[in-house]
């Protein structure tokens, strides 16, 4: 067990209960993806592990060292990218990364700093002003300071907001190989399909509470359903036999269909369906479909939790 | 004790220093050079001699305590305002640093710079006046003092701070005008009796008085009572210094 976070809660200065009694564990070398929607407090659970907030009550445990009581300790294992970009402008590239070496204690290391910088792509402007950067450069080098002290648990708050694509690829090759060597990697995200590609497990919080934390197949299962909704062209009082077995619902004016599948299977049915249909002489108007949102998700998450 | 840590901060607000070095050398070259045209011959024409010293002379130890206070206390409160201000405190408060060594870092670097600037002016008023120092011990120990205590009061600003004009108005509103009525310019025994009472309430008045006591040998007040007076204001910012820290008043959320 690499984290264990037990019953934390945090209320700020304004009275807001950000997180209301948070607990999960996290196992080392894994990859835990953080879903919710915008509020819903995973940079206010991040801040409140790595010592930017302090926790209302609960606590914190880092490899066995409270972060508390064994603040020094804790915090060595421990490295931060930050979801807002946060660096002095004027300072450039190399000064800032062996600043946030030395904050960890640790004297200046010439081959890792190269090979950090080199692996993000950052090498070429080691001696750049900060403010001479692109947006995605800033980024990998917030993501460089917090590699710098070599951490054994790495939080990254949503490492790929305005990020391009090729740039993301890159960062998911940067993230394979922390976990190659062991690294245990916390990461926020929007985009399920981010945490699809690259998490172990996946948690997701609403309104300050886990509502759900696990593997990541079985999530994803949930995830992968679809709808396909077919309208006919002429009104079917009752649907043929050979459908009605399957998830196949006839609508109540009778004039469209609509079949739930799983797009994760093998074989989603639909090529079968379709060539059903037309085998019944049924005329098809239009196609479409539709797949869960995660809002709906979340949605269904939150009630469930109510009932 | 995370002394590298300490060592990355020092030298990293050292640095900001080093890239302005020009800046930082010439503004007090150039300020000082213009008082003793002022003050000096303008003023010091009229003003033959203050306990019998030059009035030229008389000034130097008040010129160099307005600029390392004012320095120390801006630097002091800039250099902790900053990270502050632009979010990388993030930083500083997820590593494995106590806040003494934060403190240490910032403080240490804010009271150098100072210091820096107080031996740049002393040099330039070496080159308008014939100067003797009679206690040099007193004298850096009373201008490291003062470099220490004042970059710990603009520390304390800096967390307090919450907007430029905030991190401004101390310096400008409060310890000009303190260090201008204390004396630097003229011998407390000038006034009329009833503004020597009301200047003594002026904390500032003990330090130049000492300051210059490590000069020129005469004081305004008891040299004791300028010690005790400069060590009780580093205490006093030493207690609020850590009242802050064990709160997290106005850094942690
Ligand atoms: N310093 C603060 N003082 C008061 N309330 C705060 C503070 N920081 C965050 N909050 C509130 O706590 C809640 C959770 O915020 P948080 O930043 O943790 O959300 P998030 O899940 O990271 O959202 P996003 O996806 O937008 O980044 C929000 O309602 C926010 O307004
Ligand atoms: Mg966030």
């Amino acid at each position: 067990m690499l984290l264990e976070v037990n019953e934390l809660r945090k209320t700020y200065a304004t009275g807001f209960e950000a997180l209301k009694g948070i607990s999960l564990k996290v196992n080392k070398g894994e990859i835990l993806a953080l879903l919710g929607p915008n509020g819903a407090g995973k940079t206010s659970l991040i801040s409140t592990i790595c010592g930017i907030t302090n926790p209302s009550s609960g606590s914190v445990i880092i490899d066995g060292y409270d972060i508390s009581k064994n603040f020094r300790d804790a915090r060595k294992l421990v490295g931060l990218v930050p979801q807002d970009i946060t660096l002095e402008p004027f300072e450039k590239v190399l000064n800032t990364i062996n600043f946030s070496r030395g904050l960890f204690g640790r004297k200046k290391d010439d081959a890792l700093t190269e090979k950090i910088l080199t692996k993000l792509s950052l090498w070429d402007k080691r001696d750049s002003r900060i403010m001479e950067l692109s947006g995605g450069m800033k980024r990998r080098v917030l993501i460089a300071k917090a590699l710098i002290h070599e951490p054994r648990l790495l939080f990254l708050d949503e490492p790929t907001a305005s990020v391009d694509v090729e740039l993301r690829q890159s960062m998911w090759d940067v993230v394979a190989d922390l976990k190659k060597d062991g690294v245990t990697i916390i990461l926020t995200t929007h985009y399920i399909e981010e945490a699809e590609a690259i998490a172990d497990r996946v948690g997701i919080i609403n309104k300050g509470e886990l509502l759900l934390i696990e593997g990541k197949a079985s999530l994803m299962q949930k995830f992968g359903q679809k709808i396909l909704k077919i309208e006919l062209q002429k009104r079917l009082n009752q649907l043929p036999k050979d459908l009605s077995e399957k998830n196949v619902k006839l609508s109540d004016d009778g004039l469209s269909l609509t079949y739930i599948y799983d797009t994760k299977q093998k074989k989603t049915g639909i090529t079968k369906l379709l060539s059903n249909l037309s085998n019944s002489g049924i005329n098809l108007r239009d196609i479409q479909t539709d797949q869960s949102s995660l809002e709906e998700i979340f949605v269904n998450l939150v009630k469930e939790k109510a009932e | 004790m995370n002394f590298q840590a300490v060592k990355a901060i020092y030298f990293f607000e050292m640095a900001r220093f080093f890239r302005t070095l020009l800046q930082s050398f010439v503004s007090p070259v150039i300020s000082t050079s213009l008082y003793f045209v002022v003050f000096g011959t303008v003023i010091g024409s009229r003003i033959q001699e203050v306990e019998g010293i030059s009035y030229g002379a008389f000034i130097v130890p008040g010129l160099i305590m307005l600029s390392v206070m004012t320095q120390a206390t801006s630097n002091g409160s800039f250099g902790i305002y900053f990270p502050k201000f632009i979010g990388t405190i993030y930083e500083l408060l997820s590593a494995p640093v106590s806040y003494f060594e934060i403190l240490l870092g910032y403080v240490g670097a804010a009271a150098t710079k100072a210091l820096f600037i107080g031996l740049v002016i002393l040099a330039t008023a070496a080159v308008f006046v014939d100067l003797k120092i009679m206690h040099p011990v007193a004298m850096i120990l009373f201008l490291v003092l003062t470099c220490i205590s004042f970059a710990l009061l603009g520390f304390i600003l800096g967390i307090w701070a919450r907007n430029f004009e905030q991190l401004q108005l101390v310096p400008l509103l409060v310890v000009t005008p303190l260090v201008f009525l204390g004396g630097s310019f003229y011998s407390v025994s000038m006034l009329p009796s009833i503004w020597q009472t009301i200047t003594l309430f002026n904390p500032v008045v003990y330090l130049v008085s000492g300051f210059r006591w490590s000069f020129f040998g005469n004081a305004d007040v008891p040299i004791f009572v300028s010690l005790l007076a400069i060590s009780s204001f580093t205490v006093v910012c030493v207690i609020i210094v850590a009242w802050i820290f064990n709160t997290g008043w106005r850094i942690k959320q």
